[in-house]
């Protein structure tokens, strides 16, 4: 999250097999490439991906994940710091990166004459990061700044940062991507190098090449850059944490300077490609896709009690999954309300299975969503690297398939298997108004 | 994953009200077909068929500058209650209709014009057109939705009272502008949103919402003729109106100001700027190339450099110039900890200073140029962008060979050009500064 932070992810858990087809290759040092081809503009997208995310961080360092994605951004021996955007910038591209629990993504989008720059940088700093000790404290001060930013003065996201720390008590999704301020603070620069060593190898990361290329010419290239680094020589430990099954409902309260009170529950529920995944993933639809969906409906439209209201279902996780409930209480309603009305949405699913038609709208809104996205190849190359991260690319074209399956019974089903009380963590953020 | 979406959803009522930023221009070769029909409407199209999807644009010039200054809100209102019911669907029923085949259908308002949207698969085109004619043709205006959109705005206005960064650029342009509409929130306020009347509404959808004030942008998988006969079997309706003139007297404001504003925030929100440019000010583009090198470049610019990556005091810091109808605004944001306020809104003053003074060096310029017009087909690299883009490309009246030309504009920037609109538009004499912290802790020094 050098310019952004994915809280969530954003990416609908879906594709078809008919648009972007993806060829693979495979280096000798075991670097993975997927390309996909598109000629409709002359631009092309690289990125590339990391096995590595919050999820791995020792315990006391959180954060170096995230310092380490800042870091790739300050230079080599042969591009110094900042030399990368500059060049990118000066070919008439963009580019920047992400980290999230699960891995790290690298990317740049460019005229696609000039993707070679793209194989040169990034061979380069998978290799050869510099990581100056000065360099390195000013960035961690960046990132104290990004943290101070985007969560400690945002109530909302300050919220969801407790609800995932009391959801999960032992996997180590229970952290933010950003760290904790006082982890940050120790982190230095051996640790930052050690862990760069340890994950950043190619036989740990993932290229996802989309666009006007042609993929048998550039994996020539790609061969050509990459080639020459060898596999790390540290091992990467196995995450073996697992969370055990919840046995009663967690609450956690914020109190804090807001204006309205916001609620945000979470239900843990199986990963993709879980059979399951499939029917929660329509569930989210049900009630959520669009002001036709039942929480938008009941929620905003009719009771009037909340200005903003969601359900989320995000299964394209390494480790495990969570259904999401979650809304912003009307000026001068209850935030009981709110959970109330949600809780009555979901017993109603319960109570009896949604009709046909709905989940046919269902449908139909999640395959025309997947259509329209194809027009970005920037898309086409994030959904097959999310693919691969959770599991494998050629799950994606499995997924429509999966979708259509999907009955009302399947939608009831699941609804009573994983939407119980005592699963869930419900968080409360309370306005507090400072006399300022 | 749907937890994005589902937030958009509820928030996408907002999100047209962006400025078209300077820095946010385009192209490639582009095939627009233009016409202007009997109705006056001016229609544009660009057949593309990598896809089977079309995307719509309509483009209203109906915006805050023609509502009155105490029924602010007006015209977003009017916007987004286009899809709560006409004379013959209630809301659910479009919201039903539109979602069952895949499509989605939104209006919105920004400083100056209204847009409304249709994204829709190919296959169910006429549907999609049926309900986009609906909405635009024969909205309802009942008061009940009336009453539940102004409560749902009001308190979406009330929680954006928590995001510092909202109440800075409120503060900003209420400073800057003061009575003339760019200095007011595009959704209104509580106060002015109460008072307006069902009438009102009806009125302004009556004088506003005609065919001769209005861009329709169509791109995707359709062909001309298809095109021809929809407007034909959908539009019929749609007359020509005779639309009020909109006058504002403009007047800059004079001399510098200092705001602060008290939040319990470990950050201090600091935005500072002055008065910028009309769209059709021929300054536009050294203007571009001026701010990508100071603020506008991201990781390139001086801006950024300076404060983020040599000081580490912030995680972004970056500058813009909106260019709007009448003159836009320049503005340079930054968030930093409270108590290194002073040493970023000084070194945001050195580097004005230093922009006017000395200008910029060739290799800067060659490379802000590069990027500037190496990027331009990024900008329109999907149908949805194209759309949005082509429409707001003609209200400004910049010509369907404006993507053909834009290189040229940029290139022809020299030096001296810099220079000149550096000492023009960076005016430290005549500007606002909005400081959002915890002003006991950031303690910001007049200046």
């Amino acid at each position: 999250m050098r310019k952004l932070i994915v809280c969530f992810a954003i990416i609908l858990l879906i594709a078809a097999p008919s648009y972007a087809e993806v060829k693979e290759y495979r280096l000798p040092n075991g670097l993975n490439v997927l390309m996909i081809e598109d000629h409709k503009a002359p631009l092309a997208v690289f990125q590339i991906w990391y096995r590595v995310g919050s999820r791995n961080e020792p315990a006391g360092k959180t954060g170096l994940s995230h310092l380490l994605e800042h870091m790739m951004f300050k230079g080599t021996p042969k591009y110094g710091s900042k030399a990368f955007s500059n060049l990118v910038q000066k070919y008439g591209g963009t580019d920047n990166a992400y980290t999230t629990k699960d891995y790290t993504m690298y990317y740049q989008r460019l005229p696609s004459g000039k993707i070679d720059l793209s194989i040169e940088l990034e061979a380069d700093r998978m290799k050869n990061l510099l990581m100056d000790e000065k360099e390195t404290l000013a960035e961690r001060d960046v990132v104290m700044e990004e943290r101070r930013l985007r969560y400690e003065d945002d109530p909302q996201t300050s919220l969801y940062e407790e609800v995932m720390a009391a959801a999960f008590k032992v996997y180590p999704y229970r952290w933010p991507v950003i760290g904790w301020m006082s982890d940050l603070k120790g982190i230095g620069r051996d640790d930052l190098y050690d862990y760069y060593k340890k994950y950043y190898s190619p036989d740990n990361a993932v290229i996802v090449v989309s666009g006007d290329i042609n993929p048998d010419e550039l994996i020539k290239k790609i061969e050509a850059g990459f080639s020459g680094i060898k596999p790390s020589p540290v091992p990467r430990p196995e995450i073996t944490s697992e969370e055990p099954p919840q046995k009663g409902q967690r609450r956690v309260y914020l109190k804090r300077e807001a204006e309205l009170p916001y609620m945000l529950a979470v239900y843990h529920a199986p990963a993709f490609p879980d059979e399951d995944a499939y029917s929660l993933e329509v569930l989210a639809m049900v009630l959520s896709g669009g002001k036709s969906g039942r929480v938008y409906k009941s929620l905003i439209y009719e009771k009037k009690i909340a200005i903003s209201a969601f359900a989320d279902y995000s299964g394209l996780t390494s480790g495990p999954a969570l259904f999401y409930l979650g809304g912003t209480a009307s000026p001068g309603r209850d935030i009981g309300e709110v959970e109330r009305a949600f809780h009555e949405e979901i017993d109603k699913i319960k109570a009896g299975p949604p009709s046909g038609i709905e989940v046919q709208k269902a449908r139909n809104q999640i395959e025309a969503s997947f259509l329209m996205s194809q027009d970005s190849i920037y898309f086409q190359a994030q959904l097959t690297g999310m693919y691969e991260m959770a599991g494998g690319w050629r799950l994606k074209d499995s997924y429509l398939q999966g979708i259509r399956k999907v009955t009302p019974e399947d939608i009831q089903r699941v609804a009573r298997k994983y939407l119980i009380e005592d699963a869930g963590t419900v968080g409360i953020l309370m306005p507090v108004k400072e006399n300022k | 994953m749907n937890l994005m979406r589902a937030r958009k959803t509820v928030k996408a009522a907002l999100i047209l009200s962006i400025a078209f930023l300077i820095f946010g221009s385009p192209s490639a070769a582009l095939e627009i077909k233009r016409k202007t029909l009997a109705d006056g409407l001016t229609l544009l199209h660009v057949k593309r068929d990598n896809l089977p999807v079309v995307m719509v644009t309509l483009l209203l010039k109906a915006s805050p500058l023609d509502e009155p200054a105490d029924r602010a809100g007006l015209a977003y209102l009017t916007a987004t209650l286009l899809t709560e019911g006409t004379k013959s669907r209630t809301s659910s029923e479009i919201s039903e209709e539109t979602e069952f085949i895949g499509a989605s259908l939104d209006a919105g308002t920004n400083q100056d014009y209204t847009i409304v949207r249709l994204s829709v698969l190919k296959k169910d085109i006429n549907k999609g057109f049926e309900l986009f004619s609906d909405v635009l043709l024969n909205p309802k205006f009942s008061n009940e939705e009336i009453e539940r959109k102004r409560e749902l705005i009001k308190g979406s206005l009330r929680q954006r009272e928590e995001e510092p960064s909202y109440v800075a650029d409120r503060a900003f342009k209420r400073e800057l502008y003061g009575s003339h509409p760019y200095g007011r929130v595009v959704e209104g306020s509580g106060e002015t949103l109460d008072k307006i009347n069902r009438k009102e509404i009806v009125n302004f959808h009556k004088d506003y919402y005609a065919p001769n004030n209005a861009i329709l942008a169509v791109v995707g998988d359709v062909s001309g003729e298809e095109l021809d006969g929809l407007i034909k079997k959908f539009f019929r309706g749609w007359e020509k109106a005779g639309v009020p003139e909109s006058g504002h007297g403009f007047e800059a404001m004079k001399g510098s100001r200092l705001v602060r504003i008290d939040k319990d925030l470990t950050q201090a929100n600091i935005l500072f700027g002055g008065i910028g440019i009309k769209r059709d000010n021929p300054d536009f583009y050294a203007v571009s190339v001026m701010n990508y090198i100071l603020g506008g470049g991201g990781f390139s610019s001086r801006l950024m450099r300076r404060i983020r990556d040599e000081m580490g005091l912030a995680y972004d810091v970056h500058s813009f110039f909106t260019s709007n109808k009448e003159p836009g605004y320049f503005q340079v944001g930054v968030q930093t900890k409270n108590a290194s306020a002073n040493t970023v809104i000084e070194e945001i003053t050195a580097q004005i200073k230093s922009m006017k003074a000395e200008g910029v060096a060739s290799g800067e310029l060659e490379d802000a140029k590069a990027f500037l017009t190496g990027s331009f087909p990024g900008k329109i690299d999907t149908m949805r962008k194209i759309a949005d883009f082509i429409s707001t490309v003609e209200f400004y009246g910049l010509g369907t060979d404006y993507m053909d030309r834009y290189p040229a504009y940029i290139n022809s920037v020299t030096p001296g050009d810099i220079k000149r609109v550096a000492a023009k538009y960076l005016d430290l004499e005549n500007c606002v500064l909005v400081v959002v912290a915890d002003q006991k802790k950031a303690d910001v020094k007049d200046r």
